[in-house]
């Protein structure tokens, strides 16, 4: 029976081996992206599948995020006689951080589950296969442009998920403390800066990429039938928004550097 | 000795071997397919078959030994080469393998992409080849509405569409009911009739090597154990050979 120290040993290396591989993978990504044939028609229909798809998803979360936070924080800025702050605050929080974060948290599950079961099924089924032997390059086809797609997708999915947060808060101002929609959007424009938009939209490229690699990786490279097709979808939401709060957080570091919030 | 044309090998394996870490699965395995010829290999599960046809296209990667198709020596092909040779090869999966996001003539129109001329002709493409399986009416259906039968004529239509001059058919016959079974061999001959194709059959269903066989090789524990026709081996009273046969 091996020690516990071999067992951990063992786990780290794994850990690292994968590291590499997915870096690896990440190479092969950005060799292929820019190299013909492109495959124009399957990035616009992911694309579709992607955002189309993801909206309604999007705009609730997004809907409901802002109701709770501006009904949560309501109180504690009532007490302080601050709730004239409610806008400023609530738009600063959500266009810089809430919004990104947890619409990339939803995306994660929704299109990075898919992405790892779609192509772990198609490699447990042998369609990649059978796209290989029809000449085709499976790589560029299946996974170049569903990164592709990820990475373009999301910021938009943020964006609008952000704009239905702030209509969400800005119907709870209505209802609770008499705001008009045209006051309370004109405190949120008044009070948002482009340090604050620039840097978040930058970001979710990034989060969009990371859920579009690892959801690929993880279902390119499925092994074990269809139990690794689980295994795949489950490891793709996992991993990604691990990697999702290490994106966050370098990209808070660097933006503290240059705009020093 | 002058060579006719149906004499030369449009196949050509030598000497193959493929191990995966310590398991040696092909030992030297060899085979010629000659042109417009059926050569059928069986084998036990585990005994290198589907290993064989990965490395003969492509999708693993050989340790040492000869892959020669249609004379071009597959490890000195670019991937572009590869990919261009790929498209004179047919090739039907064990389970059919049609992509499930696409209707059945997307699944047809799939491999002519490449192809600029082929590509104009699609729709004319895509209904012979249907026609060629008895599927003409499930074009615009998607695979989860066919039955496995359907799925594995629909698959051969795909792997017929580009009149490839090879056709390798992996377990044609295996998870089918024994009437839809005869019926996919039949179709092999009639393909076979049709487009004069050479075909590369790894099956363990005697009934299809004793119709579709001009030729069989028996692949036991990664080499060729026998060769010769279905008559030949299966009065063979080597007991190995027997047990392919009982």
């Amino acid at each position: 029976m091996k020690s516990k120290s071999t067992q951990l040993a063992t786990k780290f290396k794994s850990f690292f081996e994968e590291i590499g591989e997915l870096a690896y993978f990440a190479g092969r990504f950005f060799k292929e992206v820019f190299t013909r044939p492109f495959e124009f028609k399957e990035l616009l229909r992911q694309c579709y599948n992607m955002g189309n798809r993801s909206l309604l998803l999007v705009g609730v979360t997004g809907f409901i995020l802002g109701l709770v936070f501006t009904l949560q924080s309501r109180p504690t800025l009532m007490e302080f006689g601050a709730e004239s702050w409610m806008p400023s605050m609530v738009s600063i929080s959500i266009v810089r951080e809430i919004g990104p974060v947890i619409i990339a948290l939803i995306c994660a599950g929704r299109i990075g589950s898919g992405i790892g079961a779609e192509l772990g099924s198609m490699r447990v089924t042998e369609q990649i296969d059978a796209m290989e032997v029809s000449g085709t390059n499976p790589f560029k086809y299946l996974v170049v442009t569903r990164i592709l797609a990820a990475t373009l997708m999301l910021p938009l999915l943020i964006i609008f998920g952000d704009a239905v947060a702030l209509i969400g808060s800005a119907i709870i101002e209505n209802l609770k403390g008499e705001v008009s929609f045209l006051l309370y959007f004109n405190k949120v424009i008044d009070a948002l800066e482009y340090s604050d938009i620039i840097p978040a939209t930058v970001k979710s490229f990034f989060f969009g990429f990371a859920i579009g690699l690892v959801g690929t990786f993880k279902g390119y490279y499925c092994k074990k039938g269809t139990v690794g097709v689980g295994e795949a979808s489950n490891a793709a939401v996992v991993y990604t928004s691990m990697l999702l709060f290490v994106i966050d957080f370098i990209a808070v570091f660097i933006v503290d550097i240059f705009f020093e919030v | 000795m002058e060579k006719t044309n149906n004499r030369e090998p449009v196949l050509k394996i030598v000497d193959l071997k493929k191990s995966f870490g310590d398991n040696h699965v092909l030992n030297g395995f060899s085979l010629e397919l000659y042109k417009g010829e059926s050569l059928v290999i069986m084998g036990k599960s585990g005994s290198g078959k589907s290993v064989m046809i990965k490395c003969l296209m492509g999708l693993l990667d050989h340790d040492s030994g000869l892959i020669e198709i249609m004379g071009q020596d597959l490890s000195k092909l670019t991937l572009s080469q590869l990919n261009e040779l790929r498209t004179q090869i047919g090739f039907l999966f064990q389970g059919s393998a049609l992509y499930d996001s696409m209707t059945v003539r997307e699944n047809l129109e799939f491999p002519l992409r490449k192809n600029k001329e082929k590509y104009k002709q699609k729709e004319a493409l895509v209904i012979e080849a249907l026609e060629s399986v008895g599927l003409p009416q499930v074009i615009d259906l998607m695979p989860d509405e066919l039955s496995g039968g359907m799925k594995r004529r629909v698959a051969l239509a795909r792997a017929i569409i580009l009149k490839p001059k090879i056709i390798i058919y992996d377990e044609p016959t295996t998870g089918l009911d024994p009437i839809t079974s005869k019926e996919i061999i039949q179709l092999m001959r009639d393909i076979q009739e049709k487009y004069g194709a050479s075909s590369l059959i790894i099956t363990h269903d005697v009934d299809c090597a004793r119709v579709i066989a001009n030729r069989m090789i028996l692949l036991i524990d990664g080499v060729n154990y026998a060769e010769g026709s279905f008559a030949e081996l299966a009065l063979s009273t080597d007991k190995n050979i027997k047990a392919f046969f009982k």
